[in-house]
C-alpha cells in the first residue's frame, strides 16, 4: 500500500477563492503544484472566520487548471463519484471546501477503488453530504410545481435547502421539451430559463409596485385556476382515511415546502 | 362544465384509490420527438396524501359502471353508489395538463367492466394511443387490461403502455370463487401468459434491431387483496412467488382490505385495516427479491403466518442461529445480507470498505447498520460485547424492550382483538 508521494509543507494556508466551482478545482490544483498544507477555504469578499496562524492566499480561477484536476479525478474514481463531490460543493455547508480537498487528496493517493473506503471518515462525509444534497434535487423535481401564464411561460418558484438549480436543468429541459419554463430559486435569487432549444441561467428584477393594477387574473393563463382545483381536488380523493398516517405524510412533505405546493397551500 | 368535471374526478379518483400500485418506475421511454415528457430510470412521488401514500400518478377510473359483483370491490354492481364516466377525450385534457404542470409521472388508467371485456378493453387502449400519438405523451402510462380481453387488443395495450398489471385480487382459487362469483382464475392468468411470452418476445427482437417497437417496458404487476378472504401468509407469498416466478412479474402489491360494505363473507364495516400484516408481508417480498431468501425459508407448514411483533428477517435468524455469528470482515455478501439490522446498501459498502481496514464496530455504525439488532449476529475487528451465547428467546426479548415498532399502537389494537 502506497501513499501519497507529495509531501505537504507543514505551515498552515488558508485559501480564498471566488466561490466557484472551478475556483475550488483550481485551488486544488495550486496546493498540489505549490505543497500547500490547507487548514481552510474561504471565499473572497466573504468573511469568515481566519485563522491566525495560517498564512493567506488568494487562487485565481483557472479554467485549464480545473479542468485537468477534473480529468484527473476521472481516471482515479467513477464518474458518480466525482458528480459527488460537485454535489458537496453546492450544499454550501460550512467547512465543505476543506473535506472535499482532503478527500480529493485521498483519491490521488494511490489505493485502489478508494471511493469504496467508507471507513475513511472524509470518503464517507462526502458520500453522506452528497446523498443529502441529490435528496434535495430530486425532491424539486418532485415539487416543483408549474403554473401556466397568459403568455404561455410555465412558471415555478422554489426554495431548496441546498444550492441545486445547476442539477435541474437536465431533467426539466429532457422532460418539457415542448414548453417553455422557468424555475427560480427564491432564496438565492436566480433561476433557470428554458426556451425550447436550450437552457440559460438567469436572474429577475421583481418590481415592487403592488400598487400596479395587475391581477392574479392577468398574469396567469384562463385554464390555469381550473387545473390547480382540479389538482386539488383529485389529491383530496386519493386520500384513504381510515389509513391517516400524519407522521409519514410530514416524512415525506415536510412543512418548509408547503408553500409553493398548489395541493398544500 | 367544469363542475361537471369536479364530479367525475372526485367519483372515479375516489373509485381508484385502493390501487396501490403507485409505481412510474422501470421504463426506458425517452422523449424522443420532442414532445412531452419521459419515463426513465426511477420514478418520482410528486406528492403524498394524508395516510403516507406515494402519488406518482393520474390514478382514476375510466367509468366506475360495472357488471361484475365482487364483495370486495366499492363499485361493484350491487352497490348503491353513483356513477360517472370520463370521455376518452376529457382523460386526455387532464394528464396533459397535470403532467405539464409536473404535478404527476403520468396516468395509471383502470375500468369498471361495462358492456364486456374487449369493449371496455378498447376504451382504455384508446386513450393511450390518443396520448402517445396525437399529444407526443412520452409520460408513464399504466394500464389495467381486464380480465378476458382479446390477445389483439392487449398487444395494442403493450404498444402504447408502460406497464400492463392484472390483479389477481384474491391469492386462492376458493376465496376468489366466494368472493367474485362472476370473475375465474383462468381469465386472469391468460392474458399474463400472453404479456410474458409477448414481453420475451420483443425484448429479444429489441436485441437484434435496435427500432424494434417498445412493448410494455415496464412490464407488469399484479395486486392481492389482504384479510378479505381468510387466508394466510403462506398462501399470500407462495401466490406472490409463483407470480414472480412464472411470469416474470415486476411487483406483486400487497392491500390491506379497507371495509366497504356489511356483507358476512367479509371483516364488517370498522374493522381495522392490517396495515401491520400488509408492511411483514412487503417486507417478506423485499426479502425475497432483493435479500436472496427462498420463500420456503420464511413461509412454509411449520410456520404459515409471519410474526407480528419481529420483521421476518429477524424471526428467520432467530430459527436459525446455527448461521451466526457472521464474521463482517471474511463473510460472503450473500451471508451479511442476512444478517438482521443490515440493509442491502450497508452490505455492499461492508464488502467494499473491508479491503481498507478491518471494520470495528465504529465503523459498522457509521456506515449506517442498525448495531442494537446486528450485535448478537455478528462479530468484527472490535472486542466481542454483547454476543454471549443467548437463546433467542433472550435476544428477541433484548431487542424487543430496545425498539419501539413504529406499528406499535396498530399491533396492540389488533392483539386486543384476540383478547
Amino acid at each position: 500500500m502506497q501513499g501519497s508521494n507529495i509531501i505537504f509543507s507543514d505551515k498552515p494556508v488558508n485559501v480564498s477563492y471566488d466561490g466557484t466551482w472551478y475556483g475550488l478545482l483550481t485551488a486544488v490544483f495550486d496546493a498540489y503544484a505549490k505543497k500547500w498544507n490547507v487548514s481552510g477555504f474561504s471565499v473572497i469578499d466573504k468573511e469568515s472566520q481566519s485563522d491566525f496562524f495560517a498564512e493567506k492566499v488568494v487562487v485565481i480561477t483557472d479554467e485549464t487548471k480545473a479542468q485537468r484536476v477534473w480529468l484527473g479525478l476521472k481516471k482515479k474514481v467513477p464518474k458518480d463519484n466525482c458528480i459527488q463531490l460537485y454535489r458537496c460543493y453546492l450544499s454550501e455547508i460550512q467547512g465543505i471546501e476543506l473535506t472535499i480537498f482532503s478527500c480529493i487528496k485521498f483519491y490521488f493517493s494511490g489505493f485502489e477503488s478508494p471511493q469504496l473506503a467508507y471507513g475513511n471518515a472524509d470518503v464517507l462525509k462526502i458520500n453522506q453530504t452528497s446523498k443529502m444534497v441529490h435528496r434535495e434535487k430530486h425532491r424539486m423535481e418532485a415539487f416543483v410545481r408549474f403554473q401556466r401564464t397568459s403568455d404561455d411561460l410555465y412558471y415555478a418558484g422554489i426554495e431548496p435547502d441546498f444550492n441545486v438549480i445547476p442539477l435541474l436543468s437536465e431533467h426539466f429541459a429532457g422532460r418539457y421539451a415542448d414548453q417553455t419554463w422557468l424555475i427560480y430559486d427564491l432564496k438565492r435569487k436566480y433561476g433557470i430559463y428554458f426556451d425550447q432549444q436550450k437552457v440559460e441561467e438567469i436572474t429577475l428584477n421583481f418590481s415592487n409596485e403592488s400598487g400596479s393594477q395587475t391581477s392574479v387574473k392577468d398574469v396567469f393563463h384562463d385554464s390555469e385556476t381550473l387545473y390547480q382545483e382540479l389538482w386539488k381536488n383529485y389529491f383530496k380523493n386519493v386520500n384513504i382515511p381510515s389509513r391517516r398516517n400524519i407522521k409519514l405524510h410530514l416524512q415525506h412533505v415536510p412543512k418548509r415546502y408547503w408553500k409553493h405546493l398548489i395541493e398544500k397551500k | 362544465m367544469s363542475e361537471r368535471l369536479h364530479e367525475k374526478l372526485e367519483i372515479l379518483a375516489d373509485a381508484a384509490k385502493y390501487d396501490v400500485s403507485c409505481s412510474s418506475s422501470g421504463s426506458k421511454r425517452k422523449n424522443h420527438n420532442k414532445g412531452l415528457g419521459d419515463a426513465l430510470g426511477s420514478g418520482i412521488c410528486h406528492t403524498y396524501t394524508e395516510d403516507g401514500r406515494c402519488v406518482s400518478l393520474l390514478k382514476i377510473l375510466l367509468t366506475n359502471h360495472c357488471i361484475f359483483d365482487c364483495a370486495y370491490c366499492v363499485t361493484r354492481k350491487s352497490n348503491d353508489i353513483k356513477r360517472a364516466a370520463f370521455t376518452v377525450q376529457e382523460v386526455v385534457d387532464l394528464t396533459m395538463n397535470f403532467y405539464r404542470r409536473n404535478y404527476i409521472e403520468g396516468l395509471f388508467l383502470s375500468s369498471g367492466i361495462f358492456k364486456n371485456a374487449d369493449y371496455t378493453m378498447e376504451r382504455l387502449v384508446s386513450v393511450a394511443k390518443k396520448l402517445r400519438t396525437e399529444n407526443k405523451f412520452n409520460g408513464y402510462i399504466h394500464l389495467k387490461t381486464i380480465p378476458g380481453a382479446s390477445d389483439e387488443l392487449m398487444h395494442e395495450a403493450g404498444l402504447w403502455a408502460d406497464r400492463l398489471s392484472v390483479n389477481i385480487e384474491i391469492p386462492t382459487e376458493s376465496g376468489l370463487k366466494l368472493l367474485a362469483p362472476d370473475k375465474n382464475i383462468k381469465d386472469m392468468i391468460e392474458p399474463m401468459t400472453y404479456l410474458k411470452k409477448e414481453i420475451i418476445r420483443t425484448k429479444e427482437e429489441s436485441k437484434i434491431f435496435k427500432s424494434a417497437p417498445l412493448f410494455a417496458p415496464a412490464g407488469q404487476s399484479t395486486q392481492m387483496i389482504i384479510g378479505a378472504s381468510g387466508e394466510s401468509d403462506k398462501d399470500i407469498m407462495h401466490t406472490a412467488n409463483k407470480f414472480y416466478k412464472g411470469f416474470n412479474l415486476k411487483r406483486v402489491y400487497y392491500s390491506g382490505y379497507v371495509p366497504i360494505s356489511n356483507d358476512n363473507r367479509l371483516p364488517g364495516l370498522g374493522s381495522a385495516v392490517p396495515v401491520l400484516r400488509e408492511n411483514r408481508l412487503y417486507q417478506t417480498d423485499w426479502l425475497m427479491r432483493f435479500y436472496g431468501f427462498n420463500v420456503q425459508e420464511l413461509l412454509n407448514d411449520q410456520y404459515p403466518n409471519l410474526d407480528p411483533e419481529i420483521d421476518p428477517k429477524l424471526s428467520w435468524a432467530l430459527r436459525n442461529m446455527h448461521y451466526f455469528p457472521v464474521d463482517v470482515n471474511t463473510a460472503d455478501l450473500q451471508l451479511i445480507l442476512r444478517v438482521p439490522g443490515i440493509g442491502v446498501q450497508s452490505a455492499q459498502k461492508i464488502v467494499g470498505a473491508r479491503r481498507f481496514n478491518k471494520l470495528g464496530w465504529e465503523h459498522l455504525k457509521k456506515i449506517g447498520i442498525a448495531i442494537n439488532r446486528a450485535k448478537y449476529f455478528i462479530t468484527c475487528n472490535s472486542p466481542i460485547t454483547d454476543r454471549k451465547d443467548y437463546t433467542e428467546a433472550k435476544i428477541r426479548q433484548f431487542i424487543l424492550n430496545e425498539s419501539r415498532s413504529k406499528f406499535h399502537t396498530h399491533a396492540g389494537q389488533q392483539y386486543n382483538l384476540f383478547g
